[in-house]
């Protein structure tokens, strides 16, 4: 301040008051001549956005309570010391197609290029606990990920694959721990032991109630399998994490950032009750719980948003449950960029889309990420476009430099403003779910449901009223060019139903009849699932049949049809 | 002769649970003044066809985003045909590829709507080519 302004007596008492005077003597006579209404200067949430940030709006803001160190409660920088200088994020592309020779190739593929794990899409009836030649199957078979049935084919899937080298994360949810039992069981016939390998199931049956809908049983008796992994992993897998509680899908069906952050926070304090209702002690199992969060377009929010995650979870884990390992108050994170955002219309755009998403989860401080590929909105992605979108990790994390420091954005008005509004949406609506008797009895209520389907309809309106602009829909549109697309052959299906005709024909029957029928009477007894399901599995039993013998004992789950 | 509402049928084939569009279009019809049963998720050709009778629509509208449609929109088309029904016209959204569309309609599907498409513009057409509806006629 120079001594001229300060005889003249301009010095603004605080930056509060300077910034209302700069406001009414400058910015709002300049945005009267503006092109751009106030209303469009909202995030993709819907969240308004000032013009300016400054310390103004971090009042009662404290470094240490905050933001503190890396590695460090509450764990707003980061949740390692060194984060990105340490190592860099896993690469984690999604892939699975066909059968599991054909999702075997793309594996092998993908590992030969760069990729740091495995990340399995099943096609849709292995998601539903059917088999190839259910009814319900018929058109699906390796349409929407590789077609598994029975323990034959997951040897094929990680034929040539060192499991105890790279570690796998399963995207299954209501059959999760057939699937994962499958896998414990291939590496064991690799001769690998069980205490060594690593990897996620996501196993998160409550984000299907809410929004993917994948589900099979009821909430109760889901809930005691899930509980189930949890106590069998801690004590025979424990280097696996057993859930990857998963704000994605319920970002993609249409929620708000606050909404994806508070259900899936609530989501995950549903699963640590329940645990702890069974006499699990909280230390013993939280270290293996994993977060799985959406990257969407609105990059300081979603920034904001993985921050604010941290720092609620180290809270949450700490104060409301006691955990006393610092492993357990981690919130640990994969990434997906998101589905919904990517556009049929001119569809190499989607590539910059994708590399603005990843670029936020990174400076959110991501533990994994998988980037969409360009053609998403049309199939499953190809090669060449799989090869795009993991190369735009890799020039993240190698050309941009941001790899380099820890939390960049840390400090940031604007972003901490944002970090820390978040913080207090989403613990509002952490308390209301409470205040419902937590999230199952919220989603038999139909609540995050309902909020969900709110905020999409609103999106909706606001891109059809040009509220929300989208490059090359509702904007700056250009004549449609068609791109190549994989396409899955319906001689898939005619492999895949021969190789499930051949493993009930040559497998043992009388064992599987037996293990089939141990498994149903340890679930009417309440035991822990696991070693029931691993035995069935080695018999050959089909995943099938296998949820149908647990159908017989925990029913299936009807969803109430809303709109 | 007073016109009814018009009376849709969303409906969701296939396995997938992706059911954010078609929640959506089912608003946005009833917002534009139509009457909207919606199925619920995984219904099977029959049980479409059945409902679709059952509710005496003036219009179907298939989502599907699992690829399964080159299986199950044929089987809904011949059911529709086989239970007297053809006549009911039929649209469709969600994740189909381009070169896929020829042949759904040829199937005799009337429209296809890809992924980024305004419900002001499916209503449009609704109202272009469907009309408000059926005359009332007495049961």
């Amino acid at each position: 301040m120079s001594q001229d302004s300060l005889k003249r007596g301009k010095v603004p008492s605080s930056v509060g008051e300077a910034y209302e005077r700069w406001r009414k003597e400058k910015y709002l006579p300049a945005s009267k001549e503006a092109h751009r209404p106030e209303a469009t200067f909202t995030t993709v949430s819907g969240r308004k956005i000032k013009e300016l940030y400054t310390p103004d709006d971090l009042a009662g803001f404290d470094y240490f309570l905050d933001l503190g160190f890396p590695g460090e409660y509450p764990f707003t920088r980061g949740i390692h010391p060194t984060m990105y200088r340490g190592r860099l994020w896993t690469m984690r592309q999604f892939s699975g197609f066909g059968t599991a020779e054909d999702t075997n190739k793309r594996y092998k593929y993908l590992l030969r290029h760069g990729q740091t794990g495995l990340s399995v899409a099943f096609h849709l009836p292995t998601l539903m606990g059917v088999d190839s030649d259910h009814p319900l199957a018929q058109g699906e078979i390796g349409k929407c990920g590789v077609a598994v049935d029975s323990l034959a084919d997951m040897e094929v899937l990680f034929r040539g694959i060192p499991l105890d080298r790279i570690t796998t994360s399963m995207t299954i949810n209501a059959p999760a721990a057939v699937l994962w039992a499958m896998y414990i069981a291939v590496a064991e016939k690799k001769g690998i032991s069980p205490r060594v390998i690593s990897g996620t199931i996501q196993n998160d049956i409550l984000k299907e109630y809410i929004a993917q809908k994948t589900f099979v049983f009821p909430p109760h008796p889901s809930m005691k399998l899930i509980v189930d992994t949890f106590e069998y992993g801690a004590k025979e897998v424990p280097r696996w994490n057993t859930i990857s509680i998963s704000g994605y899908h319920i970002r993609e069906a249409g929620a708000t950032a606050v909404q994806e952050l508070a259900f899936t926070l609530r989501d995950g304090i549903e699963y640590v009750e329940w645990a702890l209702e069974r006499g699990l002690k909280v230390d013993e199992f939280a270290p293996r719980l994993s977060y799985f969060f959406n990257a969407h377009n609105d990059f300081f929010e979603e920034v904001a948003k993985f921050r604010a995650a941290r720092k609620i979870w180290a809270r949450v884990m700490k104060d409301r449950f006691g955990a006393r390992n610092p492993r357990s108050w981690w919130l640990r994170f994969h990434t997906q960029t998101s589905g919904v955002s990517l556009m049929a219309q001119q569809p190499y755009n989607n590539v910059v889309r994708v590399a603005l998403q990843a670029l936020s989860a990174v400076l959110g401080g991501t533990q994994s990420l998988h980037t969409n590929s360009l053609d998403e909105t049309y199939a499953l992605p190809s090669e060449q476009a799989v090869t795009i979108a993991l190369r735009t990790q890799q020039i993240i994390a190698h050309e941009s430099g941001v790899a380099n420091v820890i939390d960049p954005l840390g400090g940031s008005y604007y972003v901490e403003a944002l970090t820390r509004e978040m913080e207090e949406e989403a613990t509002a609506y952490i308390k209301k779910i409470d205040d419902m008797g937590g999230m199952v009895r919220a989603i038999e209520l139909g609540f995050p449901q309902r909020e969900i389907a709110d905020s999409a309809y609103w999106y909706q309106r606001a891109v059809e009223e040009k509220e929300k602009i989208i490059v090359g829909v509702n904007a700056f549109e250009m004549a449609h060019e068609p791109i190549p697309i994989l396409e899955i052959d319906e001689a898939v299906a005619r492999h895949q139903l021969a190789r499930l005709r051949e493993v009930r024909r040559t497998r043992n029957k009388t064992l599987v009849a037996h293990a089939l029928s141990d498994l149903k009477k340890a679930a009417r007894d309440g035991q822990n699932l696991m070693p029931f399901l691993l035995s069935s599995v080695k018999t050959y039993a089909t995943l099938g049949e296998i949820m149908d013998a647990l159908k017989e004992v925990f029913g299936e789950y009807q969803e109430p049809i809303s709109y | 002769m007073p016109r009814k509402k018009l009376r849709v049928l969303i409906a969701k084939p296939g396995l997938d649970g992706h059911d954010r569009g078609a929640k959506v279009i089912c608003r946005a019809l009833r917002d534009a003044g139509m009457e909207v049963i919606y199925t619920g998720l995984r219904r099977t050709p029959e049980e479409i066809v059945n409902a679709a009778v059952q509710e005496d629509v003036d219009l179907i509208g298939l989502s599907i985003l699992s690829g399964a449609h080159p299986i199950l929109f044929p089987k809904i088309m011949k059911l529709l045909r086989d239970k007297g029904a053809g006549d009911i016209p039929v649209i469709a959204g969600g994740i189909i590829p381009e070169k896929d569309i020829p042949r759904m309609k040829r199937l005799g599907i009337r429209e296809i709507f890809l992924p980024g498409t305004s419900t002001q513009d499916i209503i449009r057409w609704i109202e272009e080519h469907i009309g408000q509806g059926k005359p009332k006629t007495k049961k």
